[in-house]
């Protein structure tokens, strides 16, 4: 079992799994401060997901994605907290 | 050898990105959900990309890799910081259980700020309040 099977076959599927389980989380969520850090967990297990298919592909060009989805997440949670907040300031 | 290093760091990331999905799912409180979701996934996000440093083993990867991994270890407290203090104002309960809550009646509903603890910081901020909406 060399390094892209044991990728393959073990790693890729358990973070499939806990993407999925955070899947039902953003599904469920109570509130909708939930969803927010659901999605955010999302995007951040998706950076785990780019990085071991760079290994698997042999291309590391896949990882200045992640970059940009790190990006993207900080930013997504800094504005749905900001206008939440002034959404319950303004009633 | 570098192969035994890549085993034991995508393993061990992809533990703690699969321990930070079931937190995730099972935590009964916001906040503690938010904990979960900075420390376990940063840690084993971290990890995995880190394999990936280990398997090209070139210098352009590796800046890469660690300029995500810097930029992950910097945002995701901020971030985690701004979505518990929204979920503070509001309103959403802690878990039952939870001992203490040290910023219970501490924040001024309406204005969001922190209140004083004696009276010579109350003034003050009162007086500051007054010049505000002068």
């Amino acid at each position: 079992m060399n390094v892209h099977d044991f990728l393959y076959y073990i790693i890729l599927p358990i973070l499939s799994i806990s993407s999925l389980l955070v899947f039902v989380r953003f599904f469920q969520g109570p509130s909708i401060v939930d969803r927010v850090v659901a999605l955010d967990l999302l995007i951040t297990i998706g950076i785990g997901i780019i990085a071991i298919y760079s290994i698997i592909n042999d291309k590391p060009t896949f990882l200045d994605i992640s970059l940009v989805l790190a990006l993207i997440a900080f930013l997504g949670t800094v504005a749905f907290a900001y206008y939440l907040e002034k959404r319950n300031k303004n009633d | 050898m570098t192969d035994i290093l890549i085993y034991i760091t995508s393993g061990f990331g992809a533990l703690f990105v699969l321990l930070a999905a079931i937190g995730t799912l099972r935590m009964p409180d916001q906040y503690l959900r938010i904990s979960v979701n900075t420390k376990a996934a940063t840690l084993g996000v971290g990890l995995l990309l880190i394999s990936a440093a280990l398997f090209f083993l070139e210098t352009s990867v590796t800046t890469r890799v660690l300029a995500v991994i810097i930029f992950i270890f910097i945002t995701a407290p901020v971030g985690a910081h701004l979505i518990g203090r929204t979920s503070y104002f509001l309103g959403n309960k802690l878990w039952g259980k939870s001992i203490t809550d040290d910023l219970k009646d501490k924040y001024n509903k309406s204005t969001h700020e922190l209140r004083a603890h004696n009276k010579e910081d109350e003034k003050e901020i009162g007086q500051h309040n007054q010049d505000e909406d002068s």
